[in-house]
This record gives structure tokens, C-alpha cells and sequence, in this order.
């Protein structure tokens, strides 16, 4: 009874506030679009409490009342009984039970009018909720370029609710979507099109509506969810599992189902078979089919999806955006790399020598610029992930692909998640919504990391440029390049294999079949792709960006504290001297090394020395010394500060020249005991190897924790991929040495 | 004009490219096939299908005017009957 008197409340409490508009609709039904197109580009992201689902939300201004509603960007879903957490909240907010959120004032039901009678399936279990329903037609301009008349007004009369013609990507129909959606508010439509079943099954559909009855506001919602908890053999209703009077509503469900199974009727499928039934009366008078030609997407999958011509074209789109993020992506990293030493001359040049300068270009500068830096890449993959989206390519990729998935026991949507993750796992991991079953995309999140992202390159370029020899490889392979691709290869097979066993142990079984849409092929719209890249480019600024830059701080103050006074005092008389001594150009040089030293020792008697001498132990079976474990605790923030980590505990200062000066002094270290080289070929792929499979990276492990709202799987990731790092450079350090490599 | 003769049963991933049936049942009773009745693959459904993936899997299939990717293990699990069309 509580349940009643509360959602009684809440309406009540509510009818003075701002309207909430829900838009519902397919996935791929263009929902975003309508969305940007009724409230801009100004968004507000949050979370559905308890859940990782995200909720997006705008304003869109309402004329008459001179007032704004609130417009929420529910997911996509194909049907009120939920298979998914995304599908979870956009029942639980339609029938009024997620928690922290009312039922909404009105609903846009954006279908995709190509698809109508697909479409026309959730629509008729919306139209039940009694909520106001506007409907869009949306991609109105595929139906007539595709041959099809739809008589709008009919359906308008039949289905008892506003119907408008849209084409969400060129802002058509926008301005009279507004008008009804106004009109609806104002003086909501009547006489809803409902669904009536045979009468054995409305007698039991009764039966337990008057069960659940309390827990609803309403004898419409209350209805149509008894429908669903009657043919639902999961039991995915909230009602089920989230309060004490499951016992009761469980007892009325299995006496209603024996009911019906002794008269003969599949209880399972009596809502989807009914409801097709009366869809195809529906579209049997309001479509018409006006040409038969053969469309553009039947010629264009005969070569998308051909044998060999299929995988030659996604070859090749894949060698496109990867010559984007690794080659293209270069010009624009450069002249941003050049604009963060820029800013970093100018601080120096401003500020005296101390803590706030060394905190502004050693932390903060360093800290932006490391997250700057990555957003050509990411801009360019999101490009042309969005290119991909829009076309209606990327489905046909999944297509082609899903055979190969499947055998590692992931699926055809994995590819996306794994392709991103080449130039980050943060967007990686964010794509991976898109995998409806649970266990698939929780196997493609794990392995997600293993595959080298471009933070990982200059690590290998710094590596393989110092250690490994320029020779050839039967005669025409160069070995630094073969190198280079072993470790991409290398990433990307463990990673599959991972999957496999994770699928076969941890993560078994499938609860959704794999099935996707495959749309119509069309011109991407300049205004979509441009927004998704933009506002997921946004997103990865503010998932991954926060974390990086509150880890550089953090490493900053670990390597530069604690500060040792004599250390200072020695290194101040050591510069004074040397003034004294010395003028010019040599003066200069002289200072620089002296500099070079005195940061080097300052570093070794830090937080993070102490740290990498305390690791040490842990990894000198790797073949590295405490300069690389200070490497790879600063590596946490971002894998590529090894690189002038290494530069600054070597002496070398950070200068642009650095690279060549940093291989030169890996090179001609020498062991103080030994008098051997330090660092060997075989330490470097040892260390190369380590950098391949280790989890260093903080801001991936905070967005999988994010996704999966709780501790438990990134703890798993970083506890695997620990193990597979430790344990393969162990492998290739010992037994390279065993075998008398060096 | 053209008219439908009936013709032989078969589970779904045996028809061939460009093949048309009509769902008849399905050969269990599992959850996982809900979501496929809800996508409109309800008995007696007309469905076309229209390719195999370059591998082999998945199939692609027409009905209701859009087109689906449903997998070989999924298509095994559908009875269906087959239809001719034959120009009068």
C-alpha cells in the first residue's frame, strides 16, 4: 500500500514543477538526433541511481506556457520487458517505479517509420501506459526515397494519439513536433488504441493486475505490466525482486500459467503474437508500397557483405583509420606538443625557480598536456566510428565478423571495443554499451586493455629505436619493424585467448540471442557525425582526462618531495662554482648537465626513488633495476611518462633533443658492481613485453569500475594483468638468458 | 498475380539466399527466444532470406520491411515452412 500512497505523492508534489518530456524509442531509430534537434547541444549527464545507466537530459522551451520542460534521452529498447540494464530503466521510469525519478508528463515515441511494424511494437506498449504520447515518424525521407507511402493521419486516428513526420538529421519536422507535443500538454489525446487478448488470457491477465494493482497509480500500467509478468519465464519485473510481496504475485503467476498451459495456450508468446497480428492490420491500411526498386542497400551489401570483396573493404577501412590515429593524428599532436613547451618556457621565464613553477610545469602542464595530446587520436577514431554509425556500416562489420568472434567466444559487436582500444581503452571500454549480452561485453571489457593503445608507442619507439638492431629479416623485413608489429600482434592474441578462457570459466553462458539491426545503408549527415564525435570526445575528455591529470599531480608530488636540503645546498655550491670557473656556450653546457644531475638525484632521494628501490625486489627477475620501477609507478598516470621519467632519473633532462640523447644514455649504462651494461636488448623487450600486458592505467580502471559499478571486476583486471605481465617477462627475461641471449 | 503453394518444413538456417518461409514454431521453449518474438519473428511471420555472412554466420534475414543478423544456433531452434512463388 506504501507504494501507492508514495507515487500518489510524488505526482502530486510534482504538478507545479517542470514538465518531463521522455523521448522513447528502437535503437537506431535516429532518437539522438530528435533529441539534440528539441533542446540543442547543451546537456546534462548523470546516472540513474544504483545503476551505471546513463540518464541525459536538456531543456527545450515550451511557447505557450512561456515555461521549459526537462527532456530526457531515455535508451533505446525494443520492448517494455527489460533484457538489459538500459532496458531495466526505461521501464522502471515508464511505470513509475526507478527510483528518484516520476513518471514523465508526456512521451515522444520516436519510431523509425522504415521499420514501421518493428517499431509499432513497443509503441503499443507505450500507448498503454496512459501517459501522452506524441509520436515521430522519423527518417520520413527513407520511406519515400525507398518506394513506401505511410498515410500518417490514419494512423494518427487509429493508434488515438499526434503523430508528426520527422527526419531528425536535417531538423525536418522539428517545429511541428514541437506544435503537438504543446497540443498534447494542453489537451491529451483520447481514445488510445489497446491491445485486447483472447478472453482465457484476459481473465488471467486480470487475475494478476488485481494483485499487483497496489503497487501502480494506475489500472492502465498495472495492466500492461501483468501482461508482461505472465509471459516473462525470467522474471525480470522489479516487483519480483525488489520487495517483500513476491511470494503472493509468484503464487498468482504460477496458478495463471498452469491455467492456461491446460487449455493449450503458449503463455510465453501470447503478447508478441497478438500484437503482430494487429500491427499487420494497421500497416495493412495505412502503408503502401509505390515502386519496386532495387534499392541502394541491396546492391551495396551485395559487395559489403561479399565473401571476399567484404573483407577486403573492411581491411581496408580498418588501415583508414588506423593511418588516421597513427600518422595523421601526428600533425596536430605536434603542433600541440609545441604550444604546451611554448607555455612551459613562459612559466619558467616568469616565475622564480621553486615549488608553485615546478608544480605548474612538472604537474598541472605536464598533467594537461598529457591528456591534450591524446585528443587527435581519439577525434579522428571517433570520426570515423561515427562515419561507420551513421552510414550503417558498422553493422556490417559485425556481420562479416561475428563468425571469427564467436570462436573466441565474444561476438561481431566486440570488434568496435576492441578496434577503439588500439588508440585508447577508455573509449574502447564506453563502446562497449553497444553488447546487449552481459557476459559478452564484461569478456570484451577484461581484454579490452590488452590491446596496445597509442600511449604504449612511445614506449616501444623509444625501445626499439635504442636496442634493437637495424637489421633485415629475410632480406627485406626490418627487425625494429617486425619487433613493432610482434608487440601489436602479441597484445591482440593473448587478448583474444584471454576471452576465450574468461568465456569459458568465469563468464559462461549467453542470455540474449545475438541479433542486430541490419539499417539501410545512407549519406552520413555532416550535423550527426560532427555531435557524436564532439560530444564522445567530450566524454573521454571527462573520464579519462580528470583521472590523468589528478595523476600526474599526485606523481608530480612523488617525485618531487620530499626535497633533501643538502642535496639543494650541494647541488647550489656546486652552480656556483662553476660560474665562477667557466663562461660562454661551455658555461652554459655545463649548467645544463649540472641541472640534469641535480634533478636526476633529486628524483633518486624522492617519494617515487624510494618507491622504484622498493619494488626493486619484485622486479629484478624481469631484468629491471629501480630506474624502470620508478618508470612504471609514474607510468600509472599515463603509460607514455615512462619515457621522460627515464629521461629525467638518467640525466638527460627533457629537452625536445631528448629521444636520441635518452637511447644513447639506456645505451652506456653501466652497472656500478658488474661494469656490465644495465640495459640490454633483452631488458628491453623484457620491458616491452611488461608494457604489452600490464594495467597501467589508472584512468582505464576507474572507467571500468564506472561501467560496472563496483570494485570487484577492475580489481580482477588489474590482479590478471599483473600476472600475464609479470609472468611473460619473466619468461622471455629468463629464458632468454638461459638460452644466452643478452 | 502471383500465389503461395505450400512446401516442405525445415529449421531456418537450412534455407538457402533468397529463399522465402514462413515461421511455423519454435522448437523450444527458452527465454532467449522472447527477444526474437518481440523483433517480430512470431509464428507464422513471412521472412526472406536474404545471405549468408562471408563465414557462414551469421544469416541475414528480411521480414517486416527491415532486415535482422540472427545467428545459426538461434536459426536452429525455428521451424519453418517454405514458400514458392510462382508467377501465374
Amino acid at each position: 500500500m506504501n507504494a501507492q500512497v508514495k507515487t500518489h505523492q510524488t505526482i502530486e508534489g510534482a504538478a507545479g514543477a517542470e514538465k518531463e518530456i521522455a523521448l522513447v524509442g528502437n535503437p537506431n531509430c535516429g532518437k539522438t538526433t530528435i533529441f539534440n534537434a528539441l533542446t540543442g547541444l547543451r546537456h546534462v549527464t548523470a546516472n540513474y541511481p544504483g545503476v551505471t545507466v546513463e540518464k541525459k537530459t536538456g531543456m527545450m522551451k515550451l511557447n505557450r506556457q512561456d515555461r521549459q520542460a526537462v527532456v530526457i534521452d531515455l535508451p533505446g529498447t525494443y520492448s517494455l520487458l527489460p533484457h538489459s540494464p538500459d532496458e531495466d530503466v526505461v521501464h522502471d521510469v515508464l511505470i513509475g517505479l526507478q527510483a528518484g525519478s516520476r513518471a514523465p508528463d508526456l512521451i515522444v515515441l520516436i519510431i523509425d517509420a522504415m521499420a514501421l511494424e518493428r517499431n509499432l511494437f513497443l509503441a503499443l506498449q507505450v500507448l498503454e501506459t496512459g501517459i501522452p504520447v506524441v509520436l515521430a515518424l522519423n527518417m520520413w525521407d527513407a520511406v519515400e526515397q525507398n518506394g513506401y507511402s505511410i498515410d500518417a493521419d490514419r494512423l494518427s486516428a487509429i493508434l488515438g494519439v499526434r503523430c508528426v513526420k520527422t527526419v531528425g538529421n536535417r531538423r525536418k519536422g522539428i517545429a511541428e513536433l514541437r506544435r503537438a507535443i504543446e497540443s498534447e500538454l494542453d489537451l491529451p489525446s483520447v481514445g488510445r488504441f489497446r491491445t485486447c487478448f483472447d478472453a482465457k488470457i484476459e481473465a488471467e491477465i486480470e487475475s494478476i493486475r488485481r494483485v499487483i494493482e497496489p503497487f501502480f497509480h494506475d489500472a492502465d500500467i498495472s495492466r500492461g505490466e501483468a501482461i508482461r509478468i505472465l509471459s516473462d519465464s525470467a522474471c525480470r519485473n522489479p516487483l519480483l525482486s525488489r520487495n517483500g510481496h513476491s511470494a503472493l504475485i509468484n503464487q498468482a503467476i504460477s496458478q495463471s500459467r498452469t491455467k492456461l498451459e491446460e487449455q493449450g495456450i503458449d503463455w510465453t508468446s501470447f503478447e508478441p503474437v497478438r500484437r503482430y497480428e494487429q500491427i499487420e492490420r494497421i500497416c495493412g491500411q495505412v502503408v503502401r508500397k509505390i515502386s519496386n526498386a532495387k534499392t541502394l542497400t541491396e546492391r551495396l551489401d551485395q559487395i559489403l557483405t561479399h565473401p571476399i570483396l567484404g573483407f577486403l573493404v573492411f581491411f581496408s577501412l580498418i588501415t583508414l583509420v588506423f593511418q588516421a590515429i597513427f600518422t595523421w593524428a601526428e600533425t596536430p599532436k605536434a603542433w600541440i606538443d609545441a604550444a604546451f613547451r611554448f607555455l612551459e618556457k613562459l612559466i619558467s621565464s616568469h616565475l622564480p625557480e621553486g615549488a608553485l613553477r615546478s608544480l605548474l610545469t612538472d604537474g598541472v602542464l605536464a598533467g594537461v598536456g598529457n591528456v591534450v595530446s591524446f585528443l587527435p587520436q581519439i577525434f579522428f577514431l571517433f570520426f570515423f566510428i561515427a562515419m561507420f554509425e551513421d552510414s550503417g556500416y558498422m553493422a556490417r562489420a559485425a556481420f562479416v565478423l561475428d563468425r571469427l568472434m564467436k570462436k573466441v567466444g565474444l561476438n561481431g559487436r566486440s570488434f568496435l571495443p576492441l578496434l577503439s582500444s588500439f588508440a585508447c581503452a577508455v573509449p574502447g571500454i564506453l563502446s562497449t554499451r553497444t553488447i546487449q549480452d552481459r557476459n559478452d561485453r564484461l569478456a570484451t571489457i577484461l581484454v579490452a586493455p590488452l590491446m596496445s593503445c597509442s600511449a604504449r608507442l612511445p614506449v616501444y619507439t623509444l625501445l626499439i629505436g635504442a636496442f634493437i638492431p637495424a637489421t633485415q629479416v629475410l632480406g627485406f623485413v626490418s627487425l625494429k619493424g617486425l619487433t613493432l608489429f610482434v608487440m601489436y600482434v602479441l597484445g591482440l592474441l593473448v587478448g583474444l585467448v584471454a576471452a576465450y578462457l574468461f568465456r569459458k570459466t568465469l563468464l559462461r553462458g549467453r542470455r540474449a540471442p545475438f541479433v542486430f539491426e541490419l539499417p539501410p545503408y545512407r549519406v552520413p549527415h555532416w550535423r550527426t557525425v560532427l555531435t557524436v564525435t564532439w560530444e564522445r570526445g567530450k566524454e573521454f575528455l571527462y573520464r579519462a582526462g580528470g583521472v590523468i591529470f589528478a595523476a600526474a599531480i599526485v606523481l608530480w608530488f612523488l617525485a618531487s618531495y620530499p626535497k633533501s636540503a643538502s642535496l639543494d645546498q650541494a647541488y647550489e655550491a656546486k652552480r656556483i662554482q662553476v660560474q665562477a670557473a667557466l663562461s660562454g656556450q661551455v658555461l652554459q653546457d655545463r649548467l645544463k648537465e649540472l641541472h640534469a644531475h641535480g634533478a636526476a638525484e633529486a628524483v633518486a632521494s624522492s617519494y617515487a626513488g624510494r618507491i622504484g628501490r622498493a619494488i626493486e625486489p619484485f622486479i629484478r627477475p624481469l631484468g629491471f633495476d629501480w630506474k624502470i620501477g620508478v618508470g612504471l609507478v609514474s607510468s600509472l598516470a599515463a603509460r607514455e611518462v615512462i619515457v621522460s621519467t627515464l629521461a629525467i632519473v638518467h640525466d638527460v633532462g627533457t629537452d625536445e633533443d631528448s629521444p636520441a640523447n635518452l637511447a644513447e644514455a639506456l645505451r652506456s649504462e653501466v652497472s656500478s658492481e658488474t661494469g656490465l651494461p644495465v640495459y640490454t636488448p633483452l631488458v628491453a623487450l623484457s620491458l616491452m613485453i611488461f608494457f604489452v600486458f600490464a594495467c597501467q592505467c589508472l584512468s582505464t580502471v576507474a572507467v571500468v569500475r564506472r561501467e560496472m559499478g563496483s570494485w570487484l571486476w577492475p580489481g580482477f583486471m588489474i590482479a590478471y594483468m599483473t600476472v600475464l605481465a609479470w609472468g611473460a617477462s619473466f619468461i622471455v627475461f629468463q629464458g632468454g638468458k638461459a638460452l644466452g641471449f643478452r | 498475380m502471383k500465389s503461395e503453394s505450400a512446401s516442405e518444413e525445415l529449421c531456418l538456417d537450412r534455407l538457402r539466399p533468397s529463399e522465402l518461409a514462413v515461421i511455423v514454431r519454435y522448437l523450444d521453449r527458452q527465454d532467449i527466444h522472447h527477444r526474437l518474438k518481440e523483433l517480430g519473428m512470431v509464428p507464422g511471420t513471412k521472412i526472406r532470406m536474404m545471405r549468408y555472412a562471408p563465414l557462414g554466420d551469421p544469416m541475414e534475414l528480411e521480414l517486416r520491411g527491415y532486415r535482422l543478423s540472427i545467428r545459426r544456433e538461434d536459426a536452429e531452434k525455428i521451424w519453418v515452412r517454405k514458400i514458392k512463388i510462382s508467377p501465374l
